[in-house]
């Protein structure tokens, strides 16, 4: 297993190379789904609005 | 119309796809998961050291597929671009809007995991040579386009402009990819071929191109998440969208 994990004296590089692919794949699976939902709150609030004031009006 | 067309119509109209998106993103992400576990595996385990570079050359399992990916994305981009400019199909410019990000992640992992073999390997982290250097420029092309769309207010504008500065930077595409043959650069060649044998052993190969595959299911994945949204967004004022922001008000 420790001599697995220091791959050969180049653990450090083999697996920070592989932290970053890791790191990086998960930001791009969560960047777009906090903006998804600050999108959907925000368009959501809009139509209430929209329908508050059509009520109003009507 | 012949039914090709018909159905292209249907896939292309923004309710359909949305639909089809929603229901097909879960799928995509738990292929590109699974495959690339089993490549990490592989790669990781399975695959024996390299002769000459010991266990770091294990970094080109990661290293070699973001690199076809970053060049996918991009080709991908580009020609989503095109469709948006030339028949302003709106699908199309959000697909192409939708890739920048993804290509300029895997661009930036390609970067930064080639950077760190490069230090045991080269004895540097960088260096100028033509394959290093039209890479970073594929890196600033994509942060131009997402830089470009998202400086200007109206969507339609903003899609517009960046996707001709796509269409201008797919010049860069060939570049990258013949530049260690045109130039002497410190870079090696080639070793996996699409015509010919590959100069790399089986036990090293079938976990490259599973992750290839695996990086590939998840670029679409991603990109077909991102393209919900912006559809959403885009056509906020239409029917079909309101149902769908209310809707998932509902299952929350």
């Amino acid at each position: 297993m420790n001599e697995w994990l220091s791959m050969g004296g180049y653990g450090s590089y083999v697996w920070s190379s592989y932290a970053i692919f890791v790191v990086v794949l998960l930001i791009d699976y969560v960047a777009p789904r906090l903006r998804g939902r600050r999108m959907l709150i925000e368009l959501r609030g809009r139509l209430k609005r929209e329908q508050k004031r059509q009520e109003k009006s009507a | 119309m012949n039914t090709l067309i018909l159905w292209f119509h249907k896939i292309g109209s923004p309710p359909t796809f949305h639909r089809i998106a929603t229901r097909l993103t879960p799928w995509l992400y738990a292929c590109a998961l699974l495959s690339g576990l089993v490549a990490l595996y592989g790669g990781l385990v399975l695959a024996p050291p390299d002769y000459q570079q010991s266990d770091a050359y294990r970094i080109i399992f990661v290293h070699v597929p973001c690199a076809w990916m970053g060049l996918f994305a991009y080709f991908f981009m580009a020609v989503n671009a095109f469709i948006a400019l030339v028949w302003r199909i709106k699908i199309s410019g959000i697909l192409a809007m939708a890739s920048a990000p993804v290509g300029a992640a895997f661009t930036a992992i390609t970067l930064a995991t080639g950077s760190i073999w490069g230090k045991p390997m080269w004895g540097t982290w960088w260096t100028w040579d033509a394959r290093l250097t039209s890479e970073l420029v594929l890196l600033f092309l994509y942060l131009g386009v997402i830089g470009l769309y998202n400086a200007i207010e109206d969507r339609v504008q903003a899609t517009r402009a960046a996707a001709f500065l796509a269409l201008i930077g797919i010049v860069n595409v060939p570049i990258v990819h013949f530049s260690v043959s045109w130039w002497n650069t410190l870079h090696q060649g080639s070793t996996v071929r699409l015509l010919g044998p590959s100069r790399i052993d089986s036990s090293m190969l079938w976990p490259l191109l599973l992750m290839a595959f695996a990086t590939h299911v998840w670029f679409f994945a991603s990109v077909l998440v991102r393209s919900r949204i912006s559809l959403v967004e885009l056509e906020s004022g239409k029917d079909w969208a309101r149902k769908v922001a209310l809707g998932s008000e509902a299952r929350q």
